[in-house]
């Protein structure tokens, strides 16, 4: 197997963009990366696309092919492929491309993710996004998307000494990190206030524990470890790709408050990348509601169970503390269109790493995580990336 | 959803009929024809759930899809059945009333309706028992 690195990364603003089409989404997310590698088209050997529901959202399939033509490329007749695991669809298009370059098949390989969300009502978004659990024996009874995960805080929190306000304070933090980064859907700073009296979603969830209904695209072109300085000074190694299933409903779980795809993705990724929990710089969790990185800081192993709200609320994950966490502004303020989420963390780490960061910089930083959760736990993708 | 796909899903939406295994003991609902603990060892058989069982975790939703919308708010549970189990189904209760092990048992309702004048679709929600 090849050693693989992140020679260009690219991603477009996130938010609701309604001027701009699927199409020039991913055109814009896949013109910067080339760009950041210093690339042509035609170099391009293979490209994957993680996107979820692209059939309910714009009414259209056959991504793969889409993408690749509307990129320039239809005449190099490059190899295509769409990857669909729901919200992981980002992190599973970047593990197909450093599996396709790890394994020697292909060289220069774009892995991108792309959701175009505001083209129908939020009653039809909420719906597709239902998809993501089990329709029949979820769905149909009534279940929706913060309801399964209000479901998992509920348990949480009877079960663990977490409060409400260090719930909150997860998206006080990714907003303040949010407000720092220039893709943002969001940036701004706000209130543990804000939160608390902000509308129930689903009991105990308020709408700013919920990630909200985006549109952006992201890219980065991976290559073999060997060739990447051919393209870039800065090369960004990829030191670990794991990846990890669980039962499709939360019912089904061992316990409903522990992501086991999570724990299984992360014990491999460490075990590959031959790495422990503290040797990690920075994280980008899958904060797809506040109570998910809370789980999510536990199951990957930065703290016991439990610890993870009072941890919060200490500073540690914040963005000078020991172990920032969702340094971009995570799922919550950086805006989560849901098959780029995965690559728009890469496309943050590998920043991060580059010391490119800006005003949300972590100094010194060398090693870093990427987190993607596919509905409330059935599908996780880890990634370890070092300098 | 289509009319063939709920209607080939009504013994179970009704009547709570789920499986088990002979070999290990182990109850399956929805429906399992393999298990996943024998695998080909194991032997299937109809099993009809009594339906009782108490609440794990649950939520109030206040935001819904479009077909579950007149209904907010509702009061959505996982609830352990006796026989072991794990179900995700409404609770006909009041959001004050909601509690986790509360004791639930089933109840036939309307679940959802395609529209206006679409298909109307019943099954199992639970009430508390206690
Ligand atoms: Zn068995």
């Amino acid at each position: 197997m090849r050693d693989v690195a992140v020679i260009g990364a690219g991603c477009t603003t996130f938010g609701e963009k309604w001027d701009t089409s699927f199409r020039n989404l991913f055109v814009e997310a896949g013109a910067l990366a080339l760009e950041d590698a210093g690339l042509a088209g035609e170099q391009i050997d293979a490209l994957y696309v993680g996107n979820m529901s692209a059939g309910r959202f714009i009414e259209q399939e056959h991504i793969g092919a889409l993408i690749a033509d509307y990129a320039g490329l239809a005449s190099h007749h490059v190899p295509a492929t769409r990857v669909e695991a729901a919200c992981a669809s980002g992190g599973l298009s970047f593990r197909q491309a450093v599996i396709a370059v790890a394994s020697g098949l292909e060289d220069i390989v774009v892995a991108a993710g792309v959701e175009k969300m505001t083209d129908v009502g939020t009653g039809a978004s909420v719906d597709a996004l239902a998809g993501a659990a089990d329709r029949e024996w979820e769905g149909f009874a009534g279940a929706t998307f913060p309801g399964l995960y209000a479901m998992i805080a509920r348990d949480y929190m009877h079960r663990y000494p977490l409060t409400r306000e260090q719930l909150a304070l997860v998206a006080v933090k990714n907003h303040y990190n949010g407000a720092r980064n220039p893709i943002a859907q969001f940036q701004q700073e706000i209130s543990l206030e804000t939160v608390l009296k902000s509308s129930l979603v689903a009991d105990p969830l308020r709408l700013f524990d919920c990630s909200p209904i985006t549109d952006g695209a992201a890219a980065v072109v991976v290559a073999p470890l060997d060739r990447a300085r051919e393209f870039t000074d800065t090369p960004i190694r990829v030191l670990a790709s794991a990846q990890a299933s669980d039962t499709i409903t939360l019912h089904d779980r061992r316990d409903i408050s522990t992501l086991d795809a999570t724990v299984a993705a992360g014990q491999r990724a460490f075990r590959m990348a031959g790495l422990s929990p503290s040797d990690i710089d920075m994280v980008e969790v899958h904060d797809c509601f506040t109570i998910a990185e809370i789980c999510a800081i536990e199951d990957l192993g930065f703290c016991r169970k439990g610890e993870a709200g009072r941890i919060t609320e200490e500073g540690v994950t914040a963005l000078n503390g020991d172990l920032p966490v969702n340094t971009s502004g995570g799922l919550k303020a950086c805006g989560h269109p849901v098959g780029a989420t995965g690559i728009k963390q890469v496309y943050e780490i590998t920043q991060q790493l580059r010391g490119e960061a800006g005003r949300r910089q972590i100094t010194g930083a060398q090693i870093g995580m990427t987190h993607n959760v596919g509905g409330t736990g059935a599908t996780v993708a880890v990634h370890i990336l070092g300098v | 959803m289509s009319v063939a796909r709920f209607w080939r899903k009504i013994p179970q939406r009704y009547n709570l009929i789920g499986t088990r295994c002979t070999t290990c003991g182990r109850y399956f609902f929805p429906p399992r024809s393999f298990c996943p603990e024998c695998r080909r060892a194991g032997k299937i058989v109809d099993h009809q759930f009594a339906g009782n069982g108490k609440i794990v975790t649950f939520t109030v939703i206040r935001t819904a899809s479009e077909q579950f919308e007149q209904l907010t708010p509702y009061v959505f549970a996982i609830i352990e059945l006796d026989e072991g189990p794990r179900i995700s189904a409404q609770i006909v209760c009041s959001p004050d009333d909601a509690r986790i092990g509360m004791r639930v048992k089933p109840v036939f309702r309307r679940i959802a309706a395609d529209g206006e004048s679409g298909v109307i679709y019943y099954g199992t929600k639970y009430a508390p028992a206690e």
